[in-house]
């Protein structure tokens, strides 16, 4: 395997007052799609936070590239490569559909996303770009999220529970997208609660139990059993 | 025609107090910030103001160059040094430390340039005016209206059509999503202040060419412009404007009943105002 | 261990002792006309009032929430009422200072209305316009005084106690007094039902959303009660300067912005924050006065520094320390019998 270029190690996290991630070791490899997998409270959002900078931690907790970024601010983040579409896709309410997307763009990185790609990858946004954000439906808005991510030109994209609240023929466009989308050199971090979803685009997965790494293995080859014993923690 | 007259000259004084409110409004918008040392702010940039005038010899409205930069760089530093801890789900802090700065400039002031009121010498253009369908009406205050309209215009071009708004806007929506875009909350609150401080810089100097100051007047500065924000209705701007000149106007025509009622008048137009619309006439942030 | 081995108490020996520390205290400055001069008994009375009006700042702020910066209103409110009511009414300097305290119910009640529409900062400043209106209001009442003002005629005065020194006792042992009061006041006022609701939400936002309706009507309350009693400790401290004028009664300065460094130096949302504010202050006051406005700018910074590196105050800090509390307020629980290791 070549060197990852996400690398936690021994990761203990707080998500207000409480403990939430024990000790979590996990890597990602370039261009790798990795699944996260874990029933609620499992310190799913929390691993997110982490890795993204909203929570900080200690520097080597966290190594991306090289770069020990375990104690850095989002913003410090964000500059270095990691982009996040967040559990509930968080949409600037006050900016257009359009100034949602450049908003993302401003970090300035180089790559092949722009303004003209993601209206390429979701034309309907291109319709609807000088609406309220807030205007536009679910499934939209979940475009709008990952066009935002997108914009930064990330090397690992984050991506937390995008299935949630979504109506399923949605979440299959959504998921048909996906390869295209990462399919550019990127790596990417799916958090998903919808197990089968998340492994059918996956290459390699983790399943958190209460804050600790239960199960990781190939997503193609593990056995249904073997989930459900580290999902919910049943012998 | 004294009526016109009384409503002109009120119309025209509510720039000013735009101008006043304008900082306030800003930075209530991005950080929901309220800032009790408001006041004494306009007045440090009238005194500033006088300080440059009276050492390098320039007309008030020259000194303008280097007050609004001086007192921008004062806002950033503040806001970076000092603001920034106190933001948070708990409004005492942010009160009590602006409090707190309120009580420090204007005893700083009393210290530096003494209670004795001062004023800024603008020459002619203190006395100038042009008539205008039997009224006169000064060069100074219609030049003040126009400076507040021009501010206003800018500072609504700026939120809504610039990257630097663009990220006010943001950040004010959702401080960690803007984290996660690259926005460091804490320089855009900086620059969010250093502009506000920018714009009471010419609220100051204006304010110190028309009348004479001493320390002790920001509080009455901070409350002119509060009530012009409440009476537009919070987070719109040219509601601010409208918000001052409805304040002036109140305040002429009371001057114009008594002279004892001046003030009285605004503040009686507000809590009206504030009784029938608590979001004030035009409110765009519902709180 | 079953739970009827533990008793939950609000009383600790701390308090106790506290308790009987507090009552020799207090029969000791009662006694003070017996022991202390005609100066330090001048400088003890301001320090009660001055305790008076931090308590009730504390009360609206550290516990209702109520952030005002314009509690001038009803202390020159009250001090007015004082000069009003026995020149123009005949009243007793006593029953005046009562009345001004119903009054200033009165008048709190429009203006509460009309503020509480605003929220948090902006209801602050809201509460400074209606000083403002006041002020304004009250220069413009030529009877008395005007901009200008007036002073206590000596017939009213001399109606206090007939000497000299039967006056400065008198108005000694008010201030004294209301000290007392205002403190007993609000130590009972948290106790009760509604108090412990508004801990309740000051320590727990969840809670507020689920109280609602009773909460704004708790704090309407505190408002209101807080008006009055400020407005009766107005008129007591213009009792003892006996001359009024607007600039003087609504100052925020005074009534104000000390009041607040008071609460936020000692600590806010306490009972003891207060005293030791009141006291610290006027420890400050006077080693520093001569500095004037320096002394002004010190006390900004401290507060500023306090504000952000301690915002619990010099109490806070002491009970962080050492977990005391003066004030028997909130329950801990005990166990009746000593503790095993489970």
């Amino acid at each position: 395997m070549p060197e990852p270029i996400l690398k936690i190690s021994g990761l203990d996290a707080f998500y207000e007052d409480f403990q939430a991630l024990y000790g979590i070791d996990l890597e990602v490899a370039q261009g790798e799609v990795l699944a996260i997998i874990g029933a609620n409270g499992a310190g799913k959002t929390t691993l997110m936070r982490s890795i993204s900078g909203l929570t900080q931690n200690k520097a080597d907790m966290v190594t991306f590239r090289g770069d020990r970024i375990g104690a850095l601010r989002a913003d410090e983040v964000a500059e270095k490569g990691i982009a996040l579409v967040p559990e509930g896709r968080q949409l600037f309410p006050s900016l257009s559909v359009e100034e949602n997307l450049l908003i993302g763009g401003q970090i300035g990185r180089k790559g092949p996303w722009s303004l003209s790609a993601v209206y390429e990858l979701f034309p309907i946004l291109q319709e609807r770009r000088n609406q309220q954000s807030t205007s536009l439906s679910g499934g939209q808005q979940q475009m709008v999220a990952i066009g935002r991510a997108l914009m930064a030109n990330p090397d690992l994209i984050l991506f937390d529970e995008i299935s949630l609240g979504l109506a399923p023929i949605i979440i299959k466009d959504i998921y048909a997208a996906l390869p295209g989308i990462i399919g550019e050199g990127m790596s990417a971090l799916i958090v998903e609660q919808d197990i089968t979803k998340a492994l059918s685009v996956s290459q390699r997965f983790y399943c958190l139990q209460e804050g600790r790494v239960s199960l990781e293995g190939a997503s193609a080859t593990v056995a249904r059993e073997d989930i459900s014993r580290a999902y919910f923690g049943v012998e | 025609m004294d009526w016109v007259n009384a409503v002109v000259q009120g119309t025209l004084l509510g720039g000013l107090y735009a101008l006043f409110a304008a900082g306030l409004s800003l930075i209530f918008g991005v950080m929901r910030l309220v800032n009790i040392a408001h006041g004494d702010f306009i007045v440090l940039g009238a005194y500033l103001g006088l300080s440059v005038t009276t050492l390098l010899g320039l007309h008030p409205l020259v000194a303008l160059l280097l007050v609004v930069p001086a007192m921008a760089l004062i806002g950033y530093v503040l806001q970076r040094g000092i603001l920034n801890q106190t933001l948070g789900k708990d409004i005492l802090p942010p009160l009590l430390v602006t409090f707190g700065l309120s009580v420090i400039i204007q005893n700083g002031l009393l210290e530096v340039y003494s209670a004795d009121p001062q004023k800024m010498n603008a020459g002619a253009l203190e006395t100038a005016s042009v008539p205008l369908g039997g009224l006169s009406l000064g060069v100074l205050p219609v030049l003040t209206f126009g400076i507040a309209v021009a501010v206003i215009a800018s500072l609504q071009w700026m939120f809504y059509s610039t990257a630097l708004g663009r990220a006010f806007r943001a950040t004010s929506d959702n401080q960690e999503i803007a984290q996660l875009m690259g926005l460091n909350r804490r320089h855009i609150f900086g620059l969010a202040m250093a502009l506000a401080l920018g714009v009471t810089a010419i609220a100051g100097i204006l304010l110190g060419i028309r009348t004479s100051f001493d320390p002790s007047i920001g509080g009455g500065r901070l409350i002119f412009g509060f009530e012009a924000v409440i009476i537009g209705g919070l987070g719109n701007l040219w509601g601010t404007l409208i918000g001052g000149v409805i304040l002036g106007v109140a305040q002429t025509i009371g001057a114009k009943i008594d002279p004892g009622w001046q003030l009285l008048a605004g503040h009686i137009v507000f809590l009206a105002i504030l009784a029938v619309r608590p979001n004030g006439l035009f409110p765009r942030i519902n709180e | 261990m079953s739970t009827s081995d533990l008793q939950v108490t609000r009383k600790s020996p701390v308090t106790t002792v506290a308790a009987i520390l507090g009552l020799i205290v207090l029969i000791t400055l009662v006694a003070a006309p017996y022991w202390a001069g005609r100066a330090d008994m001048r400088l003890m009375g301001e320090i009660f009032l001055y305790l008076a009006l931090a308590s009730l700042w504390n009360l609206m702020a550290g516990y209702a929430g109520l952030v005002s910066v314009g509690q001038q209103a009803y202390v020159g409110f009250g001090g007015y009422m004082l000069f009003a009511l026995t020149m123009f009414g005949g009243l007793h300097p006593i029953g005046a200072i009562a009345v001004a305290g119903v009054l200033g119910a009165v008048i709190a009640l429009p203006v509460a209305f009309l503020i509480f529409r605003l929220r948090g900062a902006y209801f602050a400043i809201g509460t400074w316009v209606i000083a403002e209106v006041f002020r304004l209001s009250f220069a413009q009442v030529s009877a008395l005084g005007g901009g200008s003002g007036s002073s206590l005629p000596v017939g009213i005065v001399r109606s206090l106690a007939s000497s000299r020194a039967g006056r400065e006792h008198l108005s000694y042992w008010l201030a004294l007094a209301s000290a007392v009061i205002v403190i007993a006041a609000v130590y009972f006022f948290m106790r009760s039902r509604s108090g412990l609701a508004l801990m309740a939400i000051r320590d727990n936002e969840m809670a507020a959303g689920s109280l609602g309706i009773e909460i704004w009507r708790t704090k309407f309350i505190v408002y209101i009660v807080t008006s009055a009693l400020t407005a009766m400790i107005g008129a007591l401290i213009f009792l003892q300067k006996l001359r009024i004028s607007p600039d003087a009664a609504f100052s925020v300065n005074d009534w104000t912005a000390f009041v607040i460094f008071i609460v936020v130096i000692g600590g806010i949302g306490t009972i003891e924050g207060p005293i030791i504010g009141t006291l610290v202050f006027f420890l400050l006051r006077e080693t520093l006065a001569d500095l004037g406005t320096i002394y002004l700018m010190v006390l900004g910074v401290v507060a500023i520094v306090l504000m952000l590196k301690a915002p619990k105050g010099i109490w806070g800090l002491i009970r962080s320390r050492f977990d005391l509390e003066l004030f028997p307020l909130s329950y801990r629980v005990k166990p009746n019998k000593p503790l095993r290791k489970c």
